[in-house]
């Protein structure tokens, strides 16, 4: 648009991967985890270079949304446009979204926690 | 619970879980060493936009011709079980960021404010920040080397650090104290819940 090249480089425009838009269909926690299968990784091919991207981590091992930034270089809030598409379309299911309410819940995911810790 | 419906998707039968652990604290107090000591990956940062304005995070496009600026965040990953992940989520060292730390500490476990007594001023604003918080919060002392040694009592005294949030030393280099730290922050969650659930304790931190 005339402007001068930009050092951020690959930050530039970063939501013409998403087409402009900005908000997620869904908002996705940065910690909610993602799984792809492998019928989804095929799908994923015809979903665009940054899907197929995401559902090939995705199938590889669970991976959080923070992650996903991280290894497609995509900011976050892009990342999450594509995530929340891809959870409509299908292509991930998604865990871990909604966070423990009640008390028996939340102590049971303490103590699960802190019992992974102690065995590091 | 939150499965998309789809059976494409639907091969991990398993629901996996993820927690969060946010380790917060002043620019260059060790955050990211803290979280490579014990994370099973090199620590990897994910970046969010905002704008000139620090409003919109993320949301860059929606005010065109603003300057956009990178918040980045370090963060580690520990895979307990095949159902089970817990991340640890540095926080943006500059107190200009502080709207992203309301999104990290959305959901945590709890957090761990790590202090370097050289800087001990440094530890104020963020302190400051969780004491205004509904989040479990331990203070972890950074032992650098040639760094000052105090008494924990003196250090709580000088951040007037209240007297039922812990305090500990450590060495963000090293795993089994950063393990310790961390034990101590879902120990200091877990009596948080405790006391809440029997209505004797302040809910609301300070």
């Amino acid at each position: 648009m005339g402007q001068p090249q930009d050092p951020r480089g690959n930050l530039v425009r970063p939501y013409a991967v998403t087409r402009g838009r900005t908000e997620p269909r869904r908002d996705i926690p940065i910690e909610a985890v993602l799984v792809a299968s492998q019928a989804a990784v095929q799908e994923a091919r015809f979903a665009g270079h940054d899907k197929y991207r995401i559902a090939v981590l995705c199938e590889a091992k669970p991976q959080s949304l923070a992650e996903l930034s991280a290894l497609t270089r995509l900011p976050l809030g892009v990342a999450r446009v594509l995530v929340a598409d891809m959870v409509a379309d299908g292509l991930l299911s998604l865990h871990s979204a909604a966070p423990k309410k009640g008390f028996t819940e939340r102590m049971d995911l303490l103590e699960r926690v802190l019992s992974g810790l102690r065995k590091l | 619970m939150d499965f998309a419906s789809s059976e494409r998707a639907g091969a991990q039968p398993k629901e996996i879980t993820s927690a969060k652990i946010v380790v917060a604290g002043g620019f260059g107090v060790g955050k990211t060493t803290l979280v490579g000591a014990v994370s099973e990956i090199e620590p990897l940062t994910t970046e969010a936009l905002m704008t000139s304005a620090g409003q919109g995070v993320d949301d860059a496009s929606k005010v065109p011709g603003k300057e956009t600026t990178t918040v980045a965040m370090d963060f580690g990953r520990i895979t307990m079980a095949d159902d089970l992940i817990l991340y640890l989520f540095g926080t943006p060292g500059q107190t200009r960021f502080w709207f992203m730390w309301d999104e990290l500490i959305r959901g945590a476990v709890g957090a761990a404010v790590l202090v370097d007594t050289r800087r001990i001023a440094d530890a104020f604003a963020p302190l400051d920040y969780f004491e205004n918080r509904h989040l479990p919060y331990i203070v972890a002392l950074n032992c650098f080397d040639n760094a000052p040694r105090y008494e924990p009592d003196e250090v709580r005294e000088a951040l007037a650090i209240p007297p039922h949030v812990p305090l500990v030393m450590c060495d963000a280099r090293h795993r089994e104290s950063v393990k310790a730290v961390l034990v101590q922050v879902v120990e200091h969650a877990m009596a948080t819940l405790v006391a809440e659930q029997s209505g004797g304790y302040p809910a609301v931190v300070g």
